[in-house]
């Protein structure tokens, strides 16, 4: 799958979450949860609902690594490979 | 070297028992001028053999950590107390903090005590509208809070809080306006020392909100000789020692941060840990092993999380030094305190307390058999029953294995003294001396208790309380929106989860966009730890013949139950 894709899936979850914001203008290097304003609970669905359209498991000890949306592309293309 | 617990022996301390006793183990302010938290916390040690121990070591994000010796904080907070008198604020005014956990809550926190102001504390992560109810009610004379969360919630409230007078914000150098000032620049320009003023054990300290079933929160209001029970609890539940690092991972925005996170370590003399970062496992282990924490005090919610992880952390890391697991802010189940038992080599201990009681009133302390699952015995000092209430009479249950009322006689120090101009409100807790807790349980034949659940509508979610009431009232503010009822739905992480019922107003369509709007309507009002996670449109809302709420009814749908006796259902 390439990066644009994983992108706006991430996005479309993001927005559905938080509908108040605009995941599509995160930077790079932002935190996502203090960004969006997202506490651990939505976090957590979050990364579920990303397993499941992208048909994989992220271990629940390794959500420390993808708090940003480049760790969190970074973390996805590299393990996807 | 194996420390010696300090409940050596539950019935005999409980039998011995007194306030005055315990009394005495504090200083007192000099000259008998009276007992103040900050002087208990901060200022005695300073000056005795703990000077040069830190009483706060703070964790930054990055990993970085800022340390706070007893007297280096005793510099901090009589700094603080002379700002508050430089800016003509008078005992007993309130100063509020809105931040993360920045060292400069803290110095607000003890600062504001020390100059017998009352302080407020609220959680961060809170939408305008949660803060806005929480300040006008309070009548906050100072906010304590950061630029970020002062343009993105509080800027736009601030025609709407006429006599908050000043707003200090952490991060700025200069003064913006003569409200708008900077806390450092105040801080640098403040005397290092202050005298605190006579304080009497009745003087106000604390407000902390709570929520209601009806209603919007409530301001809960402790006084300073609530200190007695945050020591006493420190001693017996917590059991801390000299050298112990402690960390207890709440955040001061709810009152198990601040009594415990705060108030408890330092009137006990220990090192008290403060993580500036949310909940993750990795990093949280580390933080138990690096630190080398002797005693944690975390929450279900996170232990839940931790469960669920395919850890050993015993394995992992090195936790040698970790002696005591405690949790609070809903019942751990029994499989939980197992987990405790076969992951740490310790189960961890359940407590039982709410925001009305300030400290801890029901645990299980480490030299007493632990019951999975129990909510453990009270503690000395405090009497605990389980009562009928019928017709505004109360019946104590004295036969074990018996479901009833969680009450608690009122006259031990932290027990709440009021909701800030809710008196009426306040006296509905009370029947004689019996404060009603909200709460169901029962006692078993060896004098444990078991919670059963609440006795109303209050959600508790991550921990944390949300009147439904305030969450509809929001929501009904939505052009879309016609009525709404709230519920707490069971989810296996945080508890329950708020769940939103709405009707829609006539010719709205019920669909995806419109409960986006509203969603995010809701969190922009509210923020995340308020705002419905789930929201379903239905054709009505089950309200009794007399228009109340009926949310009991649509939880029992929700969950799939029996709907129970409909008489009361509105028909129309």
């Amino acid at each position: 799958m390439k990066k644009e894709e994983i992108e706006k899936i991430i996005f479309s979850i993001l927005k559905q979450i938080a509908p108040d914001t605009e995941p599509s203008e995160l930077a790079l290097d932002e935190n996502i949860k203090e960004t969006l304003g997202i506490d651990s609970f939505d976090f957590l669905q979050f990364i579920i609902t990303l397993d499941e359209k992208l048909n994989r498991e992220i271990p629940e000890q390794d959500y420390g690594k993808i708090t940003t949306m480049s760790s969190l592309i970074n973390y996805l293309t590299q393990n996807m490979k | 070297m194996k420390k010696e617990h300090h409940l050596q022996d539950y019935e005999s301390v409980q039998a011995n028992f007194s306030w005055e006793t315990i009394a005495k183990e504090l200083d007192g302010l000099p000259h008998k001028k009276g007992l103040n938290i900050a002087y208990e916390t901060v200022d005695r040690h300073a000056k005795g053999k703990h000077k040069n121990t830190v009483a706060i070591r703070f964790i930054r994000k990055d990993n970085s950590f800022q340390e706070f010796t007893y007297s280096k904080l005793k510099i901090q907070t009589s700094k603080f107390a002379n700002v508050l008198q430089h800016l003509g604020i008078k005992k007993g005014d309130r100063v509020f903090s809105l931040a993360g956990r920045i060292p400069e809550l803290y110095i607000t926190a003890l600062g504001a005590l020390k100059y017998t102001a009352v302080f407020c504390p609220l959680f961060s992560v809170f939408g305008p509208e949660p803060i806005l109810q929480r300040i006008s009610k309070g009548k906050a004379s100072v906010l304590v809070t950061t630029s970020a969360l002062f343009e993105k919630k509080v800027k736009q409230l601030q025609e709407q809080l006429p006599f908050l007078r000043f707003i200090l914000l952490t991060d700025i150098d200069e003064h913006t306006s003569t409200k708008i000032l900077s806390f450092s620049k105040l801080m640098d320009q403040a005397n290092e020392e202050f005298s605190i003023p006579q304080t009497n054990l009745e003087d106000a300290a604390l407000l902390h909100f709570t929520s209601g079933t009806t209603g919007m929160p409530k301001g809960v209001l402790h006084v300073h000789q609530a200190v007695l029970t945050h020591y006493i609890t420190g001693k017996y539940v917590l059991d801390f020692h000299p050298g112990d690092i402690f960390w207890c991972t709440a955040d001061p925005g709810w009152v198990t941060g601040t009594s415990y996170g705060i108030i408890s370590p330092l009137v006990n003399g220990v090192t008290s840990i403060v993580d500036e970062e949310e909940f993750n496992a990795i990093r949280w282990y580390s933080i138990l092993e690096e630190h080398k924490v002797n005693i944690w005090y975390t929450a279900p919610t996170a232990i839940r999380r931790l469960m669920r992880m395919d850890i050993n952390p015993k394995q992992a890391y090195d936790l040698e030094n970790l002696r005591l697991i405690l949790s609070v802010g809903e019942p751990l189940q029994a499989e939980e305190v197992i987990w405790g038992e076969k992951t740490f080599g310790m189960p961890i201990l359940d407590n039982w307390w709410q925001t009305e009681t300030g400290g801890i009133m029901i645990a299980n302390y480490a030299t007493m058999q632990v019951k999975p699952g129990s909510m453990g015995k009270p503690l000395p000092g405090v009497e605990v029953a389980i009562a009928t209430i019928d017709g505004g009479k109360l019946k104590l249950i004295t036969e074990p294995n018996i479901e009833g009322h969680l009450v608690l006689k009122k006259g031990f120090p932290s027990m709440f003294r009021t909701y800030l101009h809710e008196e009426d409100r306040y006296k509905k807790c009370f029947i004689g001396d019996w404060y009603l807790s909200g709460d169901l349980a029962k006692i078993d034949g060896d004098g444990y208790f078991w919670f059963i659940g609440r006795a109303d509508d209050i959600i508790k979610t991550s921990g944390h309380m949300v009147g439904p009431f305030e969450v509809e009232s929001t929501l009904m503010r939505h052009v879309d929106v016609l009525e709404a009822a709230v519920i707490g739905k069971p989810e296996p992480t945080i508890g329950e989860l708020v769940k939103a019922f709405i009707v829609l107003k006539p010719g709205i369509e019920p669909n995806i966009t419109v409960k986006m709007d509203i969603m995010g309507f809701a969190r922009k009002e509210m923020g995340p730890a308020v705002a419905p996670k789930e929201i379903e449109f239905i054709e009505s809302i089950p309200k009794t013949r007399s228009g109340k709420v009926l949310r009991r009814l649509l939880k029992a749908r929700e969950l799939g139950l029996p709907e129970g006796d409909l008489s009361t259902l509105e028909t129309s």
